[in-house]
């Protein structure tokens, strides 16, 4: 337990002297703050353009934004931050195969499992600080603008990325055990969620499938209920510990 | 007592055989001197040991407990120093130290004075940079700090001089020397000079087994040929001799080295006392190392 405790130390530590926690921060912040603010300058960008979108054939009519523009806003621009969290974070264990750094912890008898938990462990407490920040400014900021009330299902909508998320991460945990380079991380990660967006597209097979959990219009604006998507949900989780399991005896067999 | 065991072990890698039937035991509070050319496996059995390679065949026992591939429970006994050590260099070392101990499940107190006691061995005690400012000598000393931390029954050091300038090499070799009470060290190297200066045992990897080992001293009354040097005081004389024996062959002008046997010898001396061949001197060759290695390996 000791030696599991200094590892994820260990990642933390390595995570803020390296700058990758501040960024991510900044980073969620920035789209925190960016959906409200975009919502609320789409009005003023609309009629700045209204003169030459109405020689385009366009009229602009008195444009209405509330919370849920705003909060369409934020699921839009959170694929971007995973897919910035993913390229940040992809060379977490890569880089240590290339430099020899975890030549020198593995043969100080700690079990690689271990390994394999304190980076999964860092990934999402990284991943659930950032989201939930991100989802809290944009929240406060909705709120001080328009009304959150509003949005149906809110809190639950965001659930369902947060947990999208944690797969994500795992496909991170998963690969990296794999693989030798984070560009190959980046690119298998890529492609199962590829792959799991064409299983979606099956009706039967439908809920089975993670990226469901990215479609949240459904939810917010109250045509899905929660129930249907809460088989997701149970699925995506055990995709997640299933991922982390299958990571440790391809760990363990990688040769150094 | 023999701290590592090693028996009939096999590694291909490919179509290439790099170990083929290893043969190894050391005993304990030895310096054992593992001594090959590049290439010839050192690395591999040493991570074999480590339980970083799977090997094709062959057991390796640390302490009486058997090795296994991917399993790391053995690797509790045994301190490791790569060639080229790499740190987290956003530690210091002390934060380094701290962490390993950590993981190696010491107590915080232990930790604490084991790697104060350590730092100034390796005179890194007064050091508060990071490690991304340390020099490859720097690194090197750290690496056998860690290596020594939790007081490990072996420590297994690859080649931790090759990379060093000379300086640098009399101090790793220093610390090593100086560990010696407190541990076995296996201690690869093609540098023969540093194995002589230190080791107590060596082995000679040649052809992916063991050609052979002992104490410094058994391997040096091993040596098959012992030889002489003759220097003559004129050139002329010393081509005739030369002619004379096959067993002579010219190192300068009018000095010869012989290499055979004692009968052959006598009858050398017996050729320049009848011929009256004025000689300056006759010196013995004492047997090194390094004659031994290229003796074993050619």
């Amino acid at each position: 337990m000791k030696s599991l405790l200094a590892l994820m130390r260990k990642e933390h530590m390595e995570a803020i002297r390296t700058g990758k926690t501040m960024i991510i921060i900044l980073l969620f912040v920035l789209f925190g703050v960016m959906s409200p603010a975009v919502a609320k300058l789409t009005p003023w960008v609309l009629e700045m353009l209204s003169d030459s979108m109405a020689e385009s054939g366009f009229i602009v009519t008195n444009v209405q934004v509330d919370a849920l523009t705003s909060w369409a806003q934020f699921f839009k621009n959170i694929p971007i931050a995973l897919i910035a969290f993913v390229l940040i974070f992809s060379d977490i264990f890569t880089k240590e195969y290339k430099s020899g750094t975890l030549l020198l912890v593995i043969t100080k008898g700690v079990s690689r499992y271990k390994v394999i938990l304190a980076k999964t462990v860092l990934l999402l407490s990284i991943w659930t600080v950032g989201y939930w920040l991100c989802f809290t400014v944009t929240y406060v900021y909705n709120d001080y603008l328009w009304d959150n009330s509003i949005a149906n299902n809110l809190f639950f909508s965001a659930t369902m990325w947060w947990v999208f998320g944690l797969w994500v991460i795992c496909l991170i945990t998963l690969f990296s055990s794999l693989l030798n380079n984070n560009t190959g991380v980046s690119l298998c990660i890529g492609g199962t969620v590829l792959l799991a967006y064409l299983f979606g597209i099956i009706p039967k097979a439908k809920w089975y499938s993670p990226t469901i959990l990215m479609d949240t219009n459904a939810l917010l604006l109250g045509v899905e209920k929660i129930d249907a998507y809460i088989k997701t949900i149970v699925v995506t989780v055990f995709l997640c510990i299933v991922c982390v399991i299958i990571g440790i005896p391809i760990i363990n067999k990688r040769q150094f | 007592m023999n701290v590592l065991t090693i028996q009939n072990l096999f590694k291909s890698f490919g179509s290439k055989k790099v170990l083929c039937g290893l043969e190894l035991s050391v005993r304990e509070h030895s310096i054992f001197g593992f001594i090959g050319k590049n290439g010839a496996g050192k690395t591999t059995t040493m991570k074999a040991i480590l339980g970083l390679t799977k090997c094709d065949s062959g057991s390796i026992h640390v302490m009486g407990e058997k090795v296994r591939f991917g399993q790391t429970n053995t690797n509790k006994c045994i301190g490791y120093l790569p060639d080229v050590p790499e740190f987290y260099s956003y530690m210091t070392a002390t934060e380094y130290l701290t962490f390993c101990g950590n993981l190696r499940e010491m107590d915080k107190a232990d930790i604490i004075a084991r790697s104060t006691e350590l730092l100034e061995l390796v005179g890194l005690g007064q050091e508060k940079r990071r490690i991304k400012v340390f020099s490859r000598g720097m690194k090197q000393r750290l690496g056998i700090a860690q290596a020594l931390l939790n007081r490990p029954k072996l420590v297994i050091c690859d080649e931790p001089t090759s990379a060093l300038d000379p300086a640098g090499r009399k101090e790793i070799l220093d610390i090593l020397l100086a560990a010696k009470e407190q541990t076995t060290i296996l201690f690869s190297t093609h540098i023969l000079s540093d194995v002589e200066r230190i080791c107590t045992d060596v082995a000679f990897l040649n052809d992916g087994k063991i050609a052979m080992q002992g104490t410094i001293a058994e391997l040096r009354n091993k040596q098959s040929s012992n030889g002489f040097i003759i220097e003559i005081e004129k050139k002329e004389a010393a081509d005739v001799l030369a002619e004379a024996f096959n067993e002579l062959q010219h190192v300068e002008e009018n000095a010869l080295v012989f290499r055979g046997n004692e009968n052959r010898f006598f009858d050398v001396m017996q050729y320049i006392s009848e011929n009256r061949i004025p000689i300056q001197k006759i010196e013995r060759l004492e047997p090194t190392l390094e004659t031994l290695f290229l003796e074993v390996t050619k």
